[in-house]
């Protein structure tokens, strides 16, 4: 376990205090001229997503959260629960809404994603860059049709909407970047 | 780029001015060594040790021995160097000017301060006002006094010997005082306690307290002063405290150094002053961080 010293905290570093695992989510280093360094830092608490505002001194040390990503397989969603599976040892673990956020627009069955545990909790959720989908929704396209302009909206099998080019049609795969949010291109 | 590019060219007049000021006022420009075998040890301040000596964290003692060696009024612009000081108003080299001046205490060091900048920012076409980062700060003279224990008493939700007995009194001044210090207008926090000023006289009258201000602009500290102590006995017994607290806090001991101690004896009495040129640099070109006014950061090496 690694030990860090007030002088290490930085954006994105995450520590243990009171055994709860904490990201640090904004940094400032203070000091008046003759006076003692204060490190104020803004902090996250990764199983509550509540967020605190600590001052700490150069003698202040703190251990590294015990964090670890797992890759997991998507199964199932009923209701509030997320269900993925380890394919490693077959375990099971369930994520709530709260904790599955807006992946929900691109979880579809089997997609392959990485999940944040502390010690045995899940935390967080990582999709891959760019996910296929299917579009059950759009309208179709009419040639020469200029109000469309230059997208239209469609819906994914997810339920997610976004826009498209106007000559992609209902039933096709496309991709698209998880990070964004946005149409990247038909698949085959 | 540009606004770097801009900053840099602002950055040399600020320094071209400031030299102008001091000389136009009877100073002598002194450089002094800045590899030292021996600093003056302070509790927190940290400095960066070479094979041959230290990197000077400010020029003090060498110009203190000038006054005593007959040099009356001196200054010098210089970099200076502390080991683990970085952030947005912090770089680990950094760039002092300091000046000193015998037969003044730290009133006079004042009535400098307030000349000197309105030099400066005058010489860069600001008027009597200069705008920071959204806020306007009147230079008009006398620029406001305000003592550290009326400044504890309207701020900090502790008073100032409870901030001192537990060892909160930098936390108080960073989340409380200064925070809270008038934006408009310059502002000298003056009269530290005692304790906290290691190269200070104390005040006459007031033994618990010693002559010595910082001086705030825009929410900016920008320099530190004080009334000189010059009894060698009380300097080296003070010297020799700032290294216990070292010891306690599980740093290392700095080595003292026998001349300057001596140097004291012949020592006339004065004022000297440390002012960040980086801060007043930033003052004045609208900077948010201390990267924006160097020509590069230690992490861009």
């Amino acid at each position: 376990m690694t030990v860090y010293q007030a002088s290490d905290l930085r954006k994105g570093l995450k520590i243990l205090i009171d055994s709860q695992p904490y990201v640090v989510t904004d940094f400032t280093f203070t000091k008046p001229g003759k006076g003692q360094a204060l490190y104020r830092a803004r902090i996250k608490n990764m199983l509550t997503n509540r967020s605190d505002e600590k001052v700490y001194r150069s003698v202040d040390t703190f251990e590294s959260a015990n964090l670890q990503e797992r890759k997991m397989q998507f199964l199932y969603n009923q209701g509030d629960e997320w269900c993925f599976m380890d394919q490693n040892n077959y375990e099971q673990v369930t994520l709530t809404s709260d904790q599955v956020g807006d992946a929900k627009n691109f979880l579809i069955d089997n997609l392959e994603v990485s999940i944040l545990f502390f010690e045995t909790t899940p935390l967080d959720i990582t999709l891959p860059n760019f996910v296929e989908l299917k579009i059950t929704k759009a309208d179709p396209w009419v040639k020469g049709d200029s109000a469309v302009g230059n997208s239209k909206p469609v819906t994914l099998e997810t339920g997610y909407t976004l826009r498209v080019p106007p000559f992609v049609e209902e039933g096709s795969k496309i991709s698209v970047d998880t990070r964004t949010g946005e149409y990247l291109t038909r698949v085959k | 780029m540009s606004a770097l590019k801009s900053n840099l060219w602002l950055r040399a007049r600020i320094i071209q001015s400031i030299r102008g000021f001091f000389i136009e006022q009877g100073f002598l420009e002194v450089e002094t060594p800045n590899l030292i075998s021996a600093p003056a040890p302070e509790v927190h301040i940290d400095l960066v040790a070479t094979q041959r000596g230290f990197l000077h964290a400010s020029p003090e003692l060498c110009m203190k021995r000038l006054l005593s060696a007959g040099f009356p009024k001196i200054f010098q612009i210089c970099k200076c160097y502390r080991d683990g000081e970085r952030g947005h108003l912090h770089l680990p080299e950094f760039t002092l000017l300091e000046w000193y001046r015998t037969e003044s205490d730290y009133r006079d060091l004042m009535a400098d301060c307030e000349a000197m900048v309105r030099h400066v920012a005058g010489g860069l076409g600001c008027g009597k006002t200069i705008q920071y980062r959204g806020q306007e700060i009147d230079l008009q003279t006398p620029w406001d006094r305000v003592s550290v224990e009326d400044a504890f008493v309207a701020y900090s939700p502790i008073s100032l010997q409870e901030a001192l007995e537990t060892d909160r009194f930098d936390e108080m001044m960073v989340l409380h005082i200064e925070p809270n210090l008038n934006k408009s207008r310059p502002v000298f926090l003056y009269d530290y306690p005692a304790t906290l000023a290691s190269l200070a006289r104390l005040k006459k009258g007031s033994p618990d307290k010693a002559e010595r201000f910082e001086l705030y602009m825009g929410g900016l500290e920008l320099a530190n002063a004080f009334s000189e102590l010059t009894d060698p006995l009380e300097q080296e017994a003070r010297f020799r405290k700032e290294n216990d607290l070292r010891e306690k806090r599980g740093r290392e001991r700095y080595p003292v150094s026998d001349k300057f101690i001596n140097a004291l004896r012949d020592m006339p009495p004065s004022a000297g002053i440390a002012f960040g040129v980086d801060r007043l640099v930033m003052l004045l070109t609208g900077a948010e961080k201390i990267d924006d006014v160097v020509c590069f950061a230690p992490e861009e090496l």
